[in-house]
């Protein structure tokens, strides 16, 4: 018991040491960080690090990036991917079953291996430095885990509800929007959480197909800090703060929703 | 039942997509893998397997970022399913202060790798980090470490990141398996006098069995999608010692141009992952039981 207590106290530190670590240090200047790393800020700094960063980067502009490449990107895999899981549970016989190996093959294929290639169809397209090839290459790269977790949740169904749309003359449109869409919401807001990090927190492909600030999104801008800041920590953890805002406060409120979507990814239905 | 054609249709937009900016690519891989291209030019010449010959002949910082991915993977893999099933036995009930420390460990799944990356940036700091000088507060100054610049430990120094950001979320599907185990297997185990090792080893573990499946086969992949976090923090270095293959990938592509190589380790990357997860789900599948 005394071994289990210890245990879940040393772990509990060091999930909220690094953390506050990084609040604290966002509300110091460069000296107190070198002087007393582990203090707590003695001056009222507090927000001077975010006006700083605010002035000298276009955070705004990285913000409102990374909102519309996430918000586009996990509405239309959720959508095409739902479709996908929908045709796939209908078809339900070989070919569906060639069309569901088809696509969670794609699971198993990490984007680091395609990423040569990738980069010379974006090229010659003419998609780098576009917030549309980041959303069409993010979908593409998604949509075998989505289609995953909602065939998995479609085929839970009752069968004969299907059937019985079918023979009131329903057509698949109708049976897909009428009944299996709404049948599906906890599968789908689970989905589209899991899509929500993923692509929020993604870095690879903004490190690929963009070098133009004005299409810059967070973690890429981010991942510069480093180069222009160097050591300095408080500017780097005030940007730290400003791109984990949305989901942590999406993670206090929805917690018990992004548990479930973050690990539906990893679990069946 | 007779279904309209028109369920044809459903797959269209996702399939257009997906072909396009995921299995053309991939194949095409295979096709660059052949060549000698620089990936700017529009001319190529295709030169056999050479690009297969130099890395299985002489590229000897292909081989160590084959031997660090392993390692790396290995270590990420026994550590994290080692302290996610613990913490989730010590979890299991559903209490309120449970809840509350579930979502605690789980917190730093939902940080970008970045953000991650320069937090324990900070933590390693040779001079400011907090690890060094918590060291030195408990008297245990010959410990302290260049924990990122040192190349014989860098890797574990990762490995232990890579643990600290998603231990959380593999604690949760060990929650998950351990309340999927009927309760009265428990209480006929305890009226039969069976001690608490016995109990976990006939029937903890073994009814575990298929969250375990997950949980490797799950850390596996993300120790092989690492690329962010190892970008960040080390680059790859110091002297290769942190370079695993898809920052190696990265770095042949976009830093040398030789896009026929790059091609060539991602293909060979792929076989890699394939041989890996086959092995897993032969010996996984094996040791599965049931009640």
């Amino acid at each position: 018991m005394l071994f289990r207590r210890f245990a879940i106290f040393i772990y509990a530190i060091l999930i909220l040491v690094p953390l506050t670590m990084v609040v604290l240090t966002s509300m110091k200047t460069l000296e107190q960080t070198f002087d007393n790393p582990l203090g707590i800020p003695t001056d009222g700094l507090i927000v001077e690090n975010f006006i700083n960063i605010f002035q000298e980067q276009t955070m705004a502009g990285y913000f409102v990036n990374s909102s519309v490449v996430t918000l586009f990107s996990v509405s239309f895999t959720l959508i095409f991917a739902a479709m996908i899981a929908f045709g796939i549970t209908r078809l339900n016989d070989w070919k569906g079953n060639v069309l569901f190996a088809l696509f969670t093959i794609g699971m198993m294929i990490p984007p680091q291996v395609n990423m040569v290639p990738l980069y010379s169809l974006i090229l010659n397209l003419g998609l780098t430095n576009s917030l549309l090839g980041l959303v069409l290459v993010n979908i593409s790269s998604t949509i075998p885990v989505a289609v995953f977790i909602l065939t998995g949740f479609m085929k839970t169904l009752p069968k004969e509800l299907l059937e019985a749309s079918t023979i009131d003359g329903a057509g698949n449109w109708r049976i897909f929007t009428k009944v299996v869409v709404p049948l599906s919401l906890p599968s789908l807001s689970a989905t589209a959480i899991f899509l929500l990090v993923m692509h929020w927190n993604d870095l690879l492909y903004p490190l690929l197909f963009i070098t133009d600030n004005a299409y810059k999104t967070l973690p890429l801008a981010l991942l510069d800090f480093q180069g222009q800041y160097s050591t300095n920590y408080p500017m780097l953890f005030t940007g730290v703060l400003i791109a984990s805002v949305p989901m942590v406060i999406m993670y206090i409120f929805l917690q018990r929703y992004f548990v479930a979507g973050m690990t539906s990814g990893t679990v069946k239905g | 039942m007779k279904i309209s054609k028109s369920i044809y249709l459903f797959f269209i937009p996702g399939l257009v997509l997906y072909s396009i900016f995921f299995v053309f690519p991939t194949l095409s891989a295979l096709f660059y893998s052949f060549t000698d291209w620089d990936g700017i030019s529009a001319d190529f010449n295709f030169i056999g397997f050479e690009n297969y010959q130099r890395a299985a002949a002489g590229d000897s910082i292909f081989m160590k970022s084959v031997g660090n991915n392993l390692e790396f993977m290995f270590f990420v893999a026994v550590f994290q399913t080692l302290v996610a099933l613990v913490f989730a036995i010590f979890l299991v009930k559903n209490t309120k202060f449970n809840y509350f420390l579930r979502a605690l460990f789980f917190f730093p799944t939902i940080l970008s790798s970045v953000s991650v990356a320069f937090i324990w940036a900070f933590v390693y700091d040779p001079n400011l980090g907090i690890l060094n000088q918590l060291l030195s507060l408990l008297g245990l100054e010959f410990l302290t470490q260049n924990w990122l610049g040192n190349g014989d430990i860098a890797i574990y120094s990762l490995a232990f990141t890579q643990v600290w950001f998603h231990a959380g979320q593999m604690l949760i599907i060990f929650v998950a398996g351990l309340h999927a185990i009927p309760n009265d297997l428990y209480e006929a185990a305890k009226i039969e006098g069976a001690s608490r090792w016995q109990i976990f080893k006939k029937i903890t573990w073994p009814l575990l069995a298929p969250s375990a499946t997950i949980v490797i086969a799950y850390t596996t992949i993300q120790s092989f999608q690492a690329f962010d976090l190892v970008f960040a923090l080390t680059g790859g270095g110091p002297n290769y010692s942190t370079e695993i293959i898809a920052t190696y990938i990265y770095s042949i592509a976009f830093r040398g141009y030789d896009f026929g190589y790059a091609s060539a380790i991602s293909v060979i990357f792929m076989g890699i992952i394939a041989l890996i997860t086959y092995i897993q789900f032969k010996v996984l599948r094996s040791n599965r039981v049931s009640y």
